[in-house]
Order: structure tokens, then C-alpha cells, then sequence
């Protein structure tokens, strides 16, 4: 065995998984995982940890795998993550622990994300269950919105012995874990569902149709006898260019797509809600979301081409998404830039007007500003467009809750540790940063819970 | 679960419903709207509030048949329970900012449409309670498919019904109506309109001609409802607003009513294949041009 490499994971065949949604990824074996826990040197002053949003004691837990353990390996793991086989699965590995992992620096890094994800499937197939506290402490919390952030915050809260009641504004719980991320990167039954009734063993109680800011008050669930307030309400509207053509029958949010296609189960026939996938399928954008959509849209029949204005290099995605997206055959239409959108004469899309653009000078976010080439444009043909462009932040929360400051950008000002301008209420995630990651958000929703209990102890 | 503790035939296709949902029925004002799913598998169905108890923690909802789901949807009965049922929604009317004095010193004239009488009605009754008087407006195609008219008259100042065909009231359309009133001396400062785009199209053109603001209600195709999806978007004057978080009420003027339209035709294909589904059951429905539907 080469120590410098990591023991590969097997996937499904990029010509097979295109025509399904099954898993991409399918795991590491017992065998495989131990094999690549080997690998890993223990380090004493570990930078994986560093690398963790959440602080999982990395090399402990693999240190498990290596024995064999992995009931105690997942013990390891859940004291730190609420939510571990969602994030061996869609954390950006490659820029946190395993970015850190010092054995990268020559060869690859231990594949610290698989083994993750290994320990927690196997924990999830043998119903191991994170321990439950001692002792109830009689305090109430709320926490608004079942997303990584609010999950993570109330299985926190519930491991130390709060009462807390989750409210979600959809039909089903879990946020962007079942209306964002498809069933191929993220098993919905198997996974999300299973993680969830985790937290219902430890107490923690959910209540789905209730959007705060409309259904109850922030100032109301105080008034229902709730302790403190953690708001995790995600990201919010969806983005788009404001270029003509745009509410054209045919093109969609990025949002619209996948919540179609995952939440409401659209293209299954017994499901009520319907969709028109497309047949030619231009996605802007080249974020994780864009990734989702224009592999969801190839696994719905279509062709799809991701249109970009930067190029390669600047891609928002993860790099195995990307990899992924290309290994499956969709189109990278990089350096191009929409236009305007062209309409039959019955309102739907029939192209993409589109410029040609060359990288220049470095902008604000440090990445080379695009400018348009002169005489570059051109007409792509397509039925469908999708513009995956990120969110702005939804006002229901903030124009609801007095003394709630926002940012200039609408997001909830919040500090490190979650707390807010207003005694008692907390938030993390997307709707204090605007778009980001699901390990961000939990990171956040941790940091609150740790926040929560400190203020409440000494009340 | 959210029950539904009363049930009623209002017209032909056209239904009522109470529903019991305690956080929508404490908070909700007129002019929002809900959001129902029936079961596990259905859609989720905007539907503008049409009255509250706040005391009995009820919801009225009024809906047609339009496709596979609200077809579904006509089949429950009292005792039956929606899976879910979620808002209020959206903002409310206008007319609920403002003061009772503001209210007292303006005329005004609500116009609905078909089932457009539901979101009218909790409107008019609201200015009601407030000792507010206003008109009303009230057309259908025929004088069966005329629907609240009870209610709507024990809340209005003057009710004038409208039927496309003559059969009851005036004849022919509201926006007729309109300009026989105001030709009769009647002034108004403000025009509500709520129904079909198409009529609430020609009664925006009507009351610009005329001068009076107008405010209509739209219900274009949503899916969360809560400003996450976009699909709810319509052209207003220069700006794109979603309907579920910005309205559903817009300046009448400043909509881009054609392009509201063909957004709602999006779907019609499909909603119409799935309700033969849904009534004639899993056969090859209509036929494929070939085989004369046999098989």
C-alpha cells in the first residue's frame, strides 16, 4: 500500500448514474475504511480540527476506525456534530480538515470526509444514537427553521438538557438538506430523514407549516414561554440578472428547479406538483446550487450547459462537483454571459442571447473581473433556462421582530458566537451570512447553542 | 392535521370550506393568503383567505375546480383533514394600515369576479366592522355561479351583481358596470379588483380612463409561497415583484397583466392531463388520435 495515496471510493458508473438518482458516491466498505484510517498519523496538534467548523476530534475518531470501533468512532463524532452523514457528504472537504491534513502535503490527504460519512451510515444502519442528557434543565427554546443550522443548534441545545421545539415554514423538515441538495449527493430517506429522528429521540420536538415572522412573532414565542430564540431561517429570495426576457414561461430560479424536483417530487408521477424539466437546459451560474440543478436537469432527460461568465479557475463549486458534472457529460460554457433572453410568440423561451467575455483586472472579491468582448454575441439555442445566482436575504424575520438590527445587505447582524442586537434572540447560518455552506451553518447554529447556554446558566 | 369542520357546495365546481388552524385563523387579515397540501403527494395550493373566526380558530377557503388537485380537493368532506395548511401569508390589504378616520372619507368600489368574491368579501366586511361603508360588484357568467351573495349584502352599501349572459342583474360585464355607475354621478376614490386576469386586465384600462387607483390581487403559480422559489414573479411598472412576500395586491395600473397570463399558462398542458387522470382513472384518456381512446 502507498501511503502517499488515499484508498479510492467506488462511484456509480458516470454513464449509469446520469439516468438515475441514486447516489453518486457509493462509500467506503469496512475493509476500505480501516485501510485508509491506517493512513492517518494521529498528529498531536491536529489542523484537521482546525480546518472543522465544528471541531470534530478528527484523529480520534479515526484512530477508532483503524481498531475497528466504530460505535465508539461515532461517539467521538457526535459529540461534536449533530449531523455527521450529511457532512461526510456535502462538506467542501478539500478547504477545511483535509485542506489542513498535513499528510497533503506530499501525497493526498486522509479522506478524512469519507471516513465520516462511513462511521456515520454505519451508525445510522445500526441505530446507534447519540447518549441523551442526564437531566432536563426546564428551559425552553425555539429554534426557527429546520436547515444544518437549526438542526445543529437544537441537537446541541437537547444534548444538554433543553426543551426545544423546532419550527419550519415548509411541509418538511430538514431546509435546503430536501428542498436544495438532490437525492444523488444527498439520500433524503436514508440519510436526512433518519438523522432527523435522531434529534426526535433526544427530545427535541418539530413543528412543520409555521413561518415565523407571519404564522407567530419572534416577540410571540417569548410570549409562549420560550427561554431564548435561535433564528436559522436560510438563505431566502432567489437572484436574478434583470435582463430582458427573464420572466419569460421557461426560465426558472435555481430554487424553483430543485425544490420541484426534490421537495415536491415533481417529476414522479404519483406527485401532484408538476414540472417541465426542459430538453435543452442553460444553467447560469457555477456555484454548488448550479452544479445541483444542471445535474438534476441531465438526470430529467435534458442537455445541459452550465454558462459562466468567469472562468475555470473562479468556479464557486467544489471541485468534485464540477468533476462530477463533467464526468456525467454536461457542457461548461465558460467566460459567457447571458444577455437577454428570446421569446416565441407564445411567451416561452426559445434561446440565449449571449456575449463572449475575457478575464481583466483583479476585482474587490480578488478574482479577475470579466469584461465583455466587443462583437462576441451570439444566440444559444435552449428551452429552458435556470439562473443559479445566489439569494438575497428574506425580510419575513427582520421587518418582524423589533430591535433585530440587519446589515445594509438585509442579512441579521449577528457576532461570532450567534448573539444578536436583541437580548435573547440568536441566529446563524444563511440568514446572518447570506448564501454559504451546510457546514458553515451548522458551525453557526453550534457556536449559538454554546452561546444559548451559557446566557441561560446564569439566569 | 387541520380539519375541516365545515364543507359546502357554493356553486357548480365552486367550494367552501372552514378549516380549522389556530396560528393562521389569530393572525391572519384580509387580503393574505394560505397555502393548503392534502396529503403527502400533493401540490401546494395558494388560496386567498375568504374569512376568520378568530374565537372558533377557523380559516373559510373558496375554491374552484381547476385541475387534478383542486378536483381532489372537492372530494373531501367535513372531518377530513388538510396535511398541511400554512400562512397567513403574504401582506395584508392596503386598507388595513390605514386609520378608520382615512377610511370614512373615501368612496369605494370593490369589484370581483367569479370566485374573486372570496378575497373580496373579508375586505368588505372588515371596512363593515369599522362602520366603513363600500360597493360592490359582483359578476359571474351566470346567476348559479354567482357566489356569496348573502353575505356580501349584508356588508355592502350597494351590491350590484353582474351575469355575462343576463340571467340576473346587470348584463354583461363589471367593467361595464363600472362605467354606468360613474356615468350615473357615482364617484369613487379607489377601485379593488379581484378575479380572473383577463378582467382584471380591462378593469385596470377602464379605471386608468377614468382616473380612479385601483389595487388587484394576484394568484400567479407559487410553490413555497415564502419568497424561496420566484416563480410568483410579475412585471410591475419597472420592477419584478414576487407576489407571495411584495403582494398578492398591486397597483392594478402598473401590472404587466399579459405576461401575468402566459406565466399561468405554464402548466395548463400538464394540469389538464393529470385532472382526465384523475376523473377518468388510468386509462388512455382522450386516445392517442390513432385508436379513438379504447384502449
Amino acid at each position: 500500500m502507498d501511503v502517499l495515496k488515499r484508498i479510492p471510493v467506488a462511484e456509480q458508473d458516470p454513464e449509469i448514474r446520469a439516468h438515475n438518482f441514486d447516489e453518486v458516491c457509493l462509500g467506503y466498505t469496512k475493509e476500505e475504511a480501516m485501510k485508509e484510517a491506517q493512513r492517518c498519523i494521529g498528529c498531536k496538534n491536529a489542523q484537521c480540527i482546525k480546518g472543522c467548523p465544528v471541531a470534530i476530534q478528527i484523529p480520534d475518531f479515526i484512530a477508532k476506525i483503524k481498531e475497528g470501533n466504530f460505535e465508539e468512532a461515532y461517539h467521538v463524532i457526535s459529540e461534536s456534530s449533530s449531523l455527521p452523514a450529511v457532512c461526510g457528504r456535502v462538506c467542501p472537504q478539500e478547504n477545511q480538515c483535509e485542506g489542513k491534513c498535513i499528510r497533503g502535503i506530499k501525497g493526498d490527504a486522509i479522506s478524512i470526509g469519507k471516513l465520516e460519512r462511513f462511521v456515520a451510515d454505519y451508525a445510522l444502519e445500526h441505530d446507534l444514537m447519540p447518549s441523551k442528557p442526564e437531566s432536563f434543565l426546564g428551559k425552553k427554546v425555539a429554534v426557527i427553521g429546520s436547515g444544518p443550522a437549526g438542526l445543529t443548534c437544537a441537537g446541541d441545545l437537547a444534548k444538554l438538557g433543553y426543551q426545544v421545539t423546532v419550527f419550519e415554514a415548509l411541509h418538511e423538515l430538514g431546509g435546503v438538506l430536501v428542498y436544495g441538495i438532490p437525492e444523488f449527493r444527498l439520500p433524503k430517506h436514508r440519510v436526512v430523514a433518519k438523522e432527523i429522528q435522531k434529534l426526535k429521540s433526544l427530545g427535541v420536538q418539530f413543528e412543520t407549516n409555521v413561518i415565523v415572522g407571519k404564522s407567530v412573532t419572534i416577540d410571540e414565542l417569548f410570549e409562549e414561554g420560550f427561554d431564548a430564540v435561535f433564528v436559522g431561517s436560510g438563505a431566502g429570495l432567489p437572484k436574478f440578472m434583470g435582463i430582458p426576457g427573464e420572466n419569460a414561461n421557461g426560465v426558472y430560479s435555481a430554487n424553483e428547479y430543485l425544490t420541484r424536483s426534490n421537495l415536491m417530487k415533481a417529476c414522479n408521477d404519483e406527485y401532484d406538483t408538476p414540472m417541465i424539466a426542459g430538453k435543452k437546459v442553460a444553467v447560469v451560474g457555477g456555484g454548488n446550487v448550479a452544479m445541483d440543478a444542471a445535474r438534476t436537469a441531465l438526470r430529467l432527460g435534458a442537455e445541459v450547459h452550465i454558462v459562466y461568465r468567469r472562468s475555470e479557475a473562479e468556479l464557486p463549486a467544489r471541485a468534485e462537483e464540477v468533476h462530477h458534472a463533467k464526468e456525467e457529460g454536461i457542457v461548461f460554457d465558460l467566460l459567457t454571459n447571458p444577455v437577454e433572453i428570446l421569446v416565441d410568440d407564445i411567451g416561452n423561451v426559445k434561446a440565449m442571447k449571449c456575449v463572449k467575455m475575457v478575464l481583466g483586472e483583479p476585482d474587490a472579491s480578488g478574482r479577475r473581473r470579466p469584461v465583455v468582448q466587443p462583437g462576441s454575441e451570439f444566440d444559444m439555442e435552449v428551452d429552458t433556462v435556470i439562473m443559479s445566482l445566489g439569494t438575497s436575504p428574506n425580510p419575513l424575520i427582520s421587518s418582524t421582530t423589533e430591535g433585530l438590527e440587519v446589515s445594509k445587505w438585509k442579512c441579521i447582524v449577528a457576532d461570532e458566537s450567534g448573539r444578536t442586537s436583541k437580548s435573547g434572540v440568536y441566529a446563524g447560518g444563511d440568514a446572518v451570512t447570506g448564501a454559504a455552506t451546510v457546514i458553515l451553518a451548522m458551525g453557526a447554529g453550534k457556536q449559538a447553542a454554546s452561546a444559548i447556554h451559557e446566557d441561560l446558566k446564569s439566569k | 392535521m387541520f380539519q375541516i369542520v365545515k364543507c359546502k357546495l357554493l356553486a357548480d365546481k365552486i367550494y367552501l370550506m372552514d378549516v380549522k388552524a389556530p396560528r393562521v385563523a389569530k393572525r391572519c387579515l384580509p387580503g393574505q393568503f394560505v397555502i393548503v397540501k392534502m396529503d403527502e403527494k400533493g401540490e401546494r395550493i395558494p388560496l386567498t383567505i375568504c374569512d376568520y373566526d378568530r374565537e372558533k380558530e377557523t380559516v373559510t377557503i373558496v375554491f374552484q375546480i381547476a385541475g387534478a388537485s383542486t378536483y381532489k380537493m372537492s372530494q373531501l368532506k367535513e372531518g377530513d383533514s388538510f396535511q398541511d395548511f400554512v400562512g397567513p401569508l403574504g401582506r395584508a390589504s392596503e386598507l388595513c394600515e390605514e386609520s378608520i378616520e382615512s377610511l370614512k372619507q373615501k368612496k369605494i368600489l370593490f369589484v370581483a369576479g367569479g370566485v374573486g368574491a372570496a378575497p373580496v368579501y373579508p375586505q368588505v366586511k372588515y371596512l363593515h366592522g369599522l362602520g366603513v361603508d363600500a360597493d360592490v360588484i359582483c359578476g359571474s357568467k351566470t346567476k348559479d355561479l354567482l357566489i356569496l351573495e348573502e353575505e356580501m349584502r349584508a356588508v355592502s352599501a350597494n351590491y350590484y351583481p353582474c351575469t355575462d349572459d343576463g340571467s340576473y342583474g346587470h348584463a354583461g360585464l363589471v367593467t361595464g358596470k363600472i362605467e354606468a355607475l360613474v356615468n350615473e354621478g357615482k364617484q369613487y376614490d379607489l377601485v379593488v379588483a379581484i378575479g380572473p386576469v383577463i378582467m382584471m386586465k380591462f378593469v385596470s384600462l377602464v379605471t386608468k380612463k377614468l382616473g380612479i387607483k385601483t389595487i388587484v390581487s394576484m394568484n400567479p403559480i407559487m410553490v413555497d409561497g415564502t419568497g424561496m422559489c420566484g416563480a410568483c414573479r410579475l412585471q410591475v411598472g419597472n420592477e419584478v415583484k414576487f407576489a407571495c412576500v411584495d403582494g398578492p395586491e398591486f397597483d392594478g395600473h402598473l401590472v404587466d397583466f399579459d405576461q401575468a397570463m402566459a406565466r399561468q399558462r405554464i402548466y395548463k398542458t400538464l394540469e389538464g392531463r393529470a385532472m382526465l387522470k384523475e376523473i377518468e382513472g388510468e386509462t388512455h384518456h382522450g386516445g392517442c388520435g390513432h385508436c379513438g381512446g379504447e384502449h
